[in-house]
């Protein structure tokens, strides 16, 4: 056991020293000029030479990327002679276009994308799973074709239009709801629900809907396997036998799924934050791109490459405590 | 399928006629009402897409004239209600400049279907290529390919895909792409990128289990060369999971150029697509919600019948599903 979780670190760091090397050649050698896109409109030559030296931009590329992973770990310091700054480790880089250093950036927006993934994540496993089951134990009842039919149409929606639509319904024709503005829920607790709701269901509803399908399709493939009828035959209560045989086994794929779309949720997060304009990592992320601002870029692909190798572990490791059929080796 | 039966065939009166497995997944996919209405829809509207200009041109619209003899002067809005809807235009007129919905809409469905559709093209050759040789070859290459897909996997997809685009985008304009042509670009180049490894890995999958079935072995005693034996042999038996990949991949990639579209990545001015629509339609849409409901609703509308059509497809392929009854 302790062997395979130190192998499973060591590939998940080698995962994440390639993606860090293939995002920094990316966004530093797939650009014509990385140094014209410090400053946007304000430019001239100038300045453009300025912040070239000053972000070591004139460096060969793998020297800059020493020079990135060192700022990581140990922080760096910017620019060379009299102008210089210090920026501490964890360094992730330094944004010129907004003037400040990523990191706090980073972590200042965290919290809001965080708040958003874990509320939609209890809401879409919750529904999804129990609706997945109580659809595999109404087989071909109605019952099951309604969810089935609800799931596939839940599924369809793509989630900006979802969000739009509640936004226009909730808020604006009937106003049951404020129009969303954040704040963070140690300062005004109901305002932050208020705000939160519409981008969690939103969020929730198209993962939802594919956790039913994911669900009932594994309950039912579990429920169809000798052990489950060995376990009816034996006389265990019908109860037992879906509990304790189906749903143990049948759930491990499920596992895997959600920890892998718990972690890959900033991609929904990009787009649930800007609908409802929640100042997330999302928000950020796809304000970046606007702006072309490429430290920031590269910082949240790593962060979001970090949350995903992480999960992937967590739920290497899950697996052999949930499936007893499972033995790590 | 198999003849090993013959025998005893023989002896029936009647001719029992062998049907192939295409034949079989036809035939189940006709039975399924909802999979045929879905399959009727998605023709018509392929159909509208592909006849577009044309039609479009009967009808006497135009997708990008301004038009401000239909708004109102005070706030740029379309005058009347339902957004502006009239005889001359169906479904209204866009805000602030009067284009007219119904032509941009159809536009639109060019843009967005012919996106989707060229990249899982490429992701289909692309990936079942890479999958086979992997898949037969096996070794270093296989390692090679199996820990770049990987890599693949771990990336933040869909904020990778946003990324790309400032980056990509100008290096297409400079290489001599119009704007409209380096914006498609880009979306087909980051769709085949991060699209071909899912399927890479199905496709390893099935030859790993096929290789060791005895018509391949066969094949290789009789000294047929290796070309011959992937494409020849194993590629035939591939074609199920390639179809249902393909169907189940075209919805996902047609919400994904209008979701990128939406974020101000994707398509541009002058260009209609959906996701360009629904992101224009945002400003207004407390006023003017027709204007939101119309690509939306025709975004669901097809992302919809994709998936009823594709589960079909996938129920009608599957071995499982009592292949000798039909």
């Amino acid at each position: 056991m302790t062997a395979y979780v130190i192998r499973r670190v060591l590939t998940g760091i080698l995962i994440l020293v390639l993606l860090s090397m293939l995002t920094f050649v990316l966004f530093n050698a797939l650009p014509a000029d990385p140094a014209a896109l410090t400053c946007g409109k304000s430019c001239n030559p100038q300045t453009i030479e300025a912040n070239r030296e000053r972000l070591g931009l004139d460096m060969p590329l793998y020297m800059q990327y020493l020079e990135f992973v060192k700022g990581i770990f140990f922080g760096r310091t910017y620019g060379s002679g009299t102008a210089t700054f210090e920026c501490s480790a964890p360094c992730l880089g330094y944004s010129f276009r907004r003037g400040e250093e990523v990191t706090p950036l980073i972590l200042g927006v965290l919290p809001v994308t965080i708040y958003l993934a874990i509320g939609a994540f209890i809401l879409w496993i919750v529904t999804g799973v129990l609706l997945g089951i109580y659809a595999a134990l109404r087989r071909g009842r109605w019952q099951e074709r309604a969810t089935m039919g609800a799931a596939l149409v839940g599924y369809s929606f793509p989630s900006f239009f979802i969000g739009l639509l509640l936004l226009f319904f909730v808020v604006i024709r009937w106003q049951l709801l404020p129009y969303p503005s954040y704040v963070p829920p140690s300062e005004d607790p109901v305002q932050f629900l208020q705000t939160m709701i519409l981008p969690w269901i939103t969020l929730a509803l198209v993962f939802a809907a594919f956790y039913i399908r994911l669900t009932r399709n594994q309950m039912l493939e579990t429920l169809s396997e000798d052990y489950i009828r060995t376990a009816r035959a034996k006389g265990l209560p019908e109860r037992t036998v879906i509990r304790k045989h189906g749903l143990r086994a049948g759930l491990t794929p499920i596992v895997t799924a959600a920890g892998l779309d718990l972690a890959g949720l900033l991609g929904g997060a990009i787009i649930v934050e800007s609908v409802f304009t929640l100042p997330g990592l999302g928000r950020l992320a796809i304000n970046s791109v606007l702006d072309a601002d490429l430290p920031v870029i590269t910082a949240t692909v790593l962060v979001a490459g970090f949350f995903i190798v992480c999960a992937n572990i967590i739920v290497d490791l899950l697996y052999a405590v949930i499936d007893p059929r499972v033995r790590l080796s | 399928m198999s003849t090993a039966t013959e025998p005893t065939v023989a002896l029936v009166d009647a001719p029992v006629t062998g049907l192939s497995l295409r034949q079989l997944a036809w035939r189940r996919l006709r039975r399924d009402r909802g999979a045929m209405i879905a399959m009727w829809v998605l023709v018509f509207i392929f159909g509208i897409a592909i006849l577009t200009p044309w039609l479009v041109g009967l009808m006497g619209l135009d997708p990008y004239a301004f038009d401000g003899t239909v708004l109102s002067p005070a706030g740029s809005l379309p005058l009347g209600d339902w957004g502006g809807a009239s005889w001359e235009h169906p479904l209204g007129v866009e805000p602030l400049t009067g284009r007219d919905l119904l032509a941009r809409l159809m536009y639109g469905a060019r843009v967005s279907l012919f996106i989707a559709v060229t990249s899982v093209v490429i992701i289909a050759v692309v990936g079942t290529t890479i999958g086979i040789i992997a898949g037969y070859k096996g070794g270093w290459l296989d390692t090679i390919i199996g820990r770049s897909t990987d890599l693949l996997l771990a990336f933040p997809f869909f904020l990778m895909l946003i990324a790309l685009s400032p980056v990509l985008t100008q290096r297409l304009e400079a290489a001599g792409l119009s704007p409209e042509a380096a914006r498609i670009g880009y979306l087909i180049i980051v769709f085949a990128f991060f699209g071909w490894p899912y399927l890479a890995r199905l496709i390893r999958g099935q030859v790993l289990s096929l290789r060791e079935r005895e018509f391949v072995e066969a094949a290789v005693a009789s000294g047929a060369p290796t070309r011959r034996i992937l494409f020849k042999e194993m590629l035939p038996n591939l074609w199920a999971p390639i179809i249902v990949y393909v169907t189940i991949s075209i919805p996902t990639l047609i919400a994904a150029e209008a979701v990128l579209s939406y974020l101000g990545v994707g398509i541009v001015e002058p260009t209609p697509s959906w996701g360009k629509m629904l992101a224009d339609s945002v400003r207004y849409f407390a006023v003017v919600p027709t204007y939101l409901f119309i690509p939306g609703t025709a975004l669901f509308i097809v992302v919809y019948a994709f998936n009823v059509f594709g589960d079909a497809v996938r129920d009608a392929l599957d071995p499982r599903t009592g292949r000798g009854i039909a």
